[in-house]
């Protein structure tokens, strides 16, 4: 009942902001006010009632496919419905004081892409999720083609083919499934039990994956990202960075681990590979990027590189390190976007070269800035820290025979974000302020609010990741019990 | 009895909080409250620490188990406090040297405005809370978590005058060299929960104990171990080929150099090897490479040190050099000796450091050495603790540096004849650099301005009173560790250690040790002299061969790193970004997007709107159906 209720808000929020119309403060408190209740309830759901009669859902949809409608929150959906909820919220208030044209069906997409986005946590029927995986998708292209930048209409194309391609290989994949299992069912209970070949699980695996590496993105179905998260208006790439690339990571936990655990075992070392290759690379181009947005969007392909890599080492500390960056990753590239909108509203520019000297008037965003990026680093006692020393132990204890080169390799990033981070935070806020940085730039009360949440979030997470980690142990302890896979992946 | 061991956690808070206050606080504290937070949290951990010290004299020790950190399947990772010798050792180390400093800052950083001087503060405080951790420890990944926090503070304080742009390029300079070596730690620190499923030091050695050398952990496990935390080591501590990091860090302002440049951070990696001894015992090709790293180190440095001008310049890289030796010792297995000269070096390297920034005070932030000279008679207290702390650091008996370099000669000695000539050098190289930066800056006459000259004044008793303690600690300082072969029963601080580090068992005669001392004695007054001959007088003008240039560009390795890396590097990322990125990949994709919409194009040509066209095709279909069928059947 919680499930379909997480659903719903943004979804009724959403039409309720489109039907608003012109009116500025309505649609604000809508959007502020659906994003807090749902905050709430989210909140609620995971400390008070965790009963699962509560948490899942299920009614008749489509029964002539054999797909129905079924919801439940379980730890996994829980961590990213949480992430979700949290970052809505906190875009809501740092949003409140900002003007921004057309606001009704603005705030009114990004709700209606919030239920999509849920949908996809939550959904436990094959074509259920897929119907989910496209509605997220749509409001997408319309915020980015309606408030983007100037290349907004060949870059949002460029982005929508791209990922619809991948979708629809999802679709074919998915339909295949179902002709296989014995009730011609989408439920996943259904999909789980189906024996496969080893053959028909590698091509399966290559039906579904080319989606969800699109969405991540993983190198090197990478390029519509940069292109896309600095045309996009700075909320929606925000969603996108934040949110929308985890449902790329829980397409891999939760439709191809558990489904096809063999292929996913023989093909691991490939994309491992790759996804270790996309880190060293992304942090290379990072290095060398003169634009904030793009430099925080390349920094993100090399982080999810990493979560990749961590989701085929498939063992117990590295899915558990995976789950608890899904969250950490949400809130610190949050705090990284918010501080490049600050920065690019007051001074008029991303340009790393036109800025400096930000240090020298803006302590207060200084400081948020280098926790931010600290935490983007994974310096100890932040949250950063946490999820990646668990993916690394991970990443060490795989079968593979490659795993020392494979940890080292995904190690050079390590030394290549703290390179790249520290020179834009030298160029940036260090040195003599110039022109363009020459008038403070002072944060209101409810921005400082905002950046003050993330913050505490980074430092609490950092010192005490264990409530999280408790959630993200019932996931792989769910996980292990579905599929035996440790027969096959070094259970550590 | 051990209730002060439940409070031990206070000792790492203290700090914290100053910093917290202090950085919080900082429009509305004053100076002189911000000076007393910061100073006093940091005498109250020395307090503590004094407390925890006696206890563990009194022959107690424990693991203090605060929460579990980090809980993951099978591998847990508690939050937990090692009190024992080497940790208590530490402490007093960090916090009575630390309690000095801060106390000398309140004066050196009286120029500051307020909440520049609270920033000061906060960073130094949480600098002290990060080494605490370090040390505290009691496992893997809290030593970790001291050891990155120590970095981001030594990044934050070498770029605390973060306008000057040279400034902010050695703190990241220093941060990314760190950081290499921290990646080497990282996959140690993974290695052995792999291999073991544990952090814990007593967990980790036991179980080493239990299996070295078989299946469960091989040699090669050891080793690999064991490498990796050196070369970690090598970037905190400043060794080949990760040393060059140290000498810019000089950026910061001088107690920063004092304390976390020369006291305390830079020995971190020595006590990760020293905590670590019982895996190094097993690992005796890792103990010669390290040996190897130290003694080189020690001589480069020592000898770019000859040819330094920049009074901190010459401090910094003698540090590099003594930290050569600290690893040195640490190589032939003389663990204690290692941390006995972290000790001794502590003492008498902060006075230098505090000294030199005496002199760059009264200078008013002149360094350059050859436009110094005569200040002892402007300078008494700052010129007589900066002369003990030369005497202590070359060696001269019955000053600390004496015992302390005698204990790590004596062990290269039974280890190697040739590395022990080689250290000998080193060691008398460092007699001769540092007196020569002594009589440069003190004797003779003034070289500088005559504004200057008329500045010259003797620092605030905030700054003296430091300077006297730790010349005091540099005189008595090594008394702690004096050979039996001088008094019986002594070595107090070996037997002190026994817990943590097994004490060497020497097969040496007295009278050996004896020609030893005497030998290093002698050859080390012979270098004071040449010193004082040399530099005594000094004019400045006489041109510079070949060689003295060669060393005062510091042997062109910051050039030879710059270009056989950093611009390769830099180059490769711009062809990726301008070539792979835009071209390769993306052209790829674009090329598909074209032949899809080219093939549209052809097919549309299809639909002709000729019936025999679609005929054709329907029968030429089916005829490929049949035949699919025909051979599917087969």
């Amino acid at each position: 009942m919680i499930a379909l209720l997480i659903l719903l808000i943004p979804l009724l929020g959403g039409i309720i902001s489109f039907g608003a119309g012109t009116n500025k403060k309505l649609v604000s408190l809508v959007f502020t006010f659906s994003t807090a209740l749902l905050l709430t309830l989210v909140l609620l759901a995971l400390t008070c009632f965790k009963q699962p009669a509560l948490s899942a859902f299920s009614a008749p949809w489509l029964q002539g496919v054999g797909s129905s409608f079924s919801l439940s929150l379980d730890p996994l959906a829980s961590v990213l419905c949480l992430l979700t909820a949290i970052v809505y919220f906190l875009l809501a208030l740092y949003m409140l004081e900002k003007p921004i044209e057309r606001s009704a069906a603005f705030y009114g997409w990004l709700l209606l892409a919030q239920a999509g986005m849920m949908g996809v946590f939550l959904a436990t029927d094959g074509l259920l999720f897929y119907f989910f995986w496209e509605l997220a998708l749509i409001p997408m292209y319309f915020l980015s083609s309606i408030w983007g930048g100037p290349r907004r209409i060949a870059v949002t194309f460029k982005f929508f083919i791209y990922t619809f391609l991948g979708s629809v290989l999802l679709l074919a994949g998915l339909i295949y499934l179902q002709s296989l299992t014995p009730e011609k069912s989408f439920a996943l209970d259904a999909l789980l039990k189906v024996k496969l070949t080893t053959a028909q699980q590698s091509w399966l695996l290559w039906l579904l994956l080319p989606a969800f590496a699109i969405k991540l993105p993983m190198f090197p179905f990478h390029t519509w990202q940069p292109d896309t998260y600095e045309e996009a208006p700075t909320p929606v790439t925000l969603v996108l960075s934040a949110v929308m690339v985890k449902m790329g990571i829980l397409g891999i936990l939760r439709w191809l681990l558990p489904i096809f655990p063999i292929a996913a075992y023989q093909w691991g070392d490939v994309i491992m590979g790759l996804s270790i290759a996309g880190i060293v690379y992304a942090s290379l181009i990072a290095w060398r990027q003169d634009d904030l947005k793009r430099l925080v969007a390349y920094s993100s392909i090399a982080h999810i590189g990493l979560m990749t890599a961590a989701a085929f080492a498939a063992n117990v500390t590295s899915l558990q390190g995976l789950c608890f960056q899904l969250f950490s990753h949400g809130i610190n590239i949050l705090g990284m976007w918010l501080l490049v909108d600050l920065i690019e509203r007051n001074t008029g520019t991303r340009k790393i070269s036109a800025l400096g000297g930000i240090a020298q008037h803006s302590p207060v965003l200084t400081i948020f800035m280098l926790i931010i990026a600290l935490a983007n680093i994974a310096l100890p006692l932040t949250n950063g820290f946490v999820g990646e020393l668990l993916m690394f132990t991970g990443l060490l204890a795989t079968k593979s025979n490659y795993f020392l080169v494979l940890t080292v390799a995904a190690g050079l990033g390590i030394i290549l974000s703290a390179v790249y981070t520290l020179g834009m935070i030298r160029s940036v806020f260090f040195g003599q302020p110039n022109s363009v940085t020459a008038q403070p730039i002072t944060l209101s009360l409810l921005e400082q609010l905002v950046l003050l949440i993330i913050v505490v979030l980074i430092l609490f997470f950092g010192f005490f990741p264990q409530p999280l980690l408790d959630v993200t142990a019932q996931y792989t302890d769910q996980l292990f019990r579905q599929v035996d896979i440790s027969y096959l992946f070094r259970k550590f | 009895m051990q209730d002060v061991f439940q409070l031990a956690y206070w000792i790492p808070l203290l700090p914290l909080l100053g910093a917290m206050i202090n950085g919080l606080g900082r429009h509305h504290l004053s100076k002189t409250l911000v000076g007393w937070i910061g100073s006093g949290t940091v005498l109250g951990a020395f307090v503590l620490s004094l407390f925890i010290f006696f206890q563990v004299k009194a022959g107690n020790s424990a693991v203090v188990h605060y929460f579990d950190f980090i809980k993951v399947g099978s591998l847990t990772i508690p939050f937990s406090f090692q009190l024992d010798a080497l940790s208590s050792l530490f402490l007093l180390i960090i916090t009575g040297v630390g309690f000095l400093i801060h106390v000398y800052s309140t004066a050196y950083m009286h120029d500051e405005s307020p909440d520049q001087f609270a920033r000061y503060f906060a960073y130094l405080n949480l600098f002290v809370f990060s080494m605490l951790l370090l040390v505290l420890g009691a496992n893997y990944v809290i030593l970790f978590m001291g050891w990155e926090g120590v970095g981001l503070c030594s990044y934050l304080l070498i770029g605390y005058w973060f306008k000057n742009p040279a400034y902010t390029a050695a703190a990241n300079k220093a941060f990314i060299m760190n950081r290499i070596g921290d990646l080497a730690f990282l996959v140690a620190l993974f290695w052995i929960i792999t291999k073991t499923g544990a952090v814990g030091f007593q967990d980790v050695f036991s179980f080493v104990q239990q299996h070295q050398f078989t299946a469960k952990f091989t040699g090669t496990d050891i080793t690999v171990i064991t490498l990796l935390f050196f070369i970690g080591a090598t970037g905190k501590s400043a060794q080949l080929p990760l040393y060059t990091w140290l000498p810019d860090a000089m950026a910061g302002p001088t107690p920063v150099s004092a304390l976390i440049h020369a006291a305390t951070m830079v020995t971190a990696g020595i006590y990760l090897i020293a905590r670590s001894n019982l895996l190094y015992s097993l690992a005796p090709a890792t103990l010669h490479i390290i040996a190897w790293t130290g003694l080189l180190t020690a001589l480069l440095a020592a000898s770019i040190a000859i040819a330094q001008n920049d009074i901190k310049k010459v401090l910094a890289y003698s540090t590099v050099s003594q930290l050569g030796f600290m690893f040195l010792a640490l190589g032939t297995g003389a663990y204690a000796a290692a941390v006995f000269h972290v000790m001794t070096h502590a003492f008498f390297k902060a006075l230098l450091f505090l000294g030199s920034g005496s002199v760059i005070h009264a200078m008013g932030g002149e360094q350059d050495i050859r436009n110094m000279g005569g200040l002892s008679k402007k300078l008494r207290i700052t010129y007589i603790t900066f002369l003990i702390g030369c005497i202590a650091i070359a060696g001269v008996p019955p000053f600390s540096g004496f015992f302390s370099k005698d204990a790590i000669l004596l062990s290269v000695f039974l280890h190697s004849p040739l590395q022990y000539a080689l250290a000998l050098l080193a060691a008398l190289l460092t007699a001769f650099y540092m007196f020569r930066l002594l009589f440069l800056t003190f004797s003779g006459r003034f070289r500088g301005t005559q504004e200057q000259q008329h500045h010259l004044h003797e620092s605030p008793w905030a700054m003296t009173v430091p300077l006297m303690v730790l010349a005091v600690l540099s005189i008595i300082g090594g008394w702690v560790g004096i050979p039996a072969a001088l008094v019986p029963d002594a070595e107090a601080l070996h037997h002190f250690l026994s817990p943590v580090i097994p004490v060497l068992s020497h097969t040496v005669s007295h009278e050996t040790e004896y020609a030893l001392m005497a030998l290093s004695t002698g050859l080390v007054l012979a270098m004071i002299i040449a010193a004082w001959v040399r530099y005594r007088n000094y004019q400045p003008g006489a041109p510079a061969n070949a060689f003295v240039n060669l060393l005062e560009n510091k042997w062109y390795v910051d050039e030879l790193y710059n270009k056989i890396i950093v611009r390769p590097l830099s180059a490769l990322a711009g062809w990726l970004r301008e070539v792979v990125e835009a071209s390769v990949i993306d052209g790829l994709v674009n090329g598909v997007g074209r032949a899809v919409q080219y093939s549209a194009r052809q097919l549309r040509l299809v639909q002709s709107g000729q019936v025999g066209v679609y005929v054709l095709l329907m029968v030429l279909s089916m005829a490929i159906m049949l035949v699919i069928q025909f051979f599917v059947r087969k």
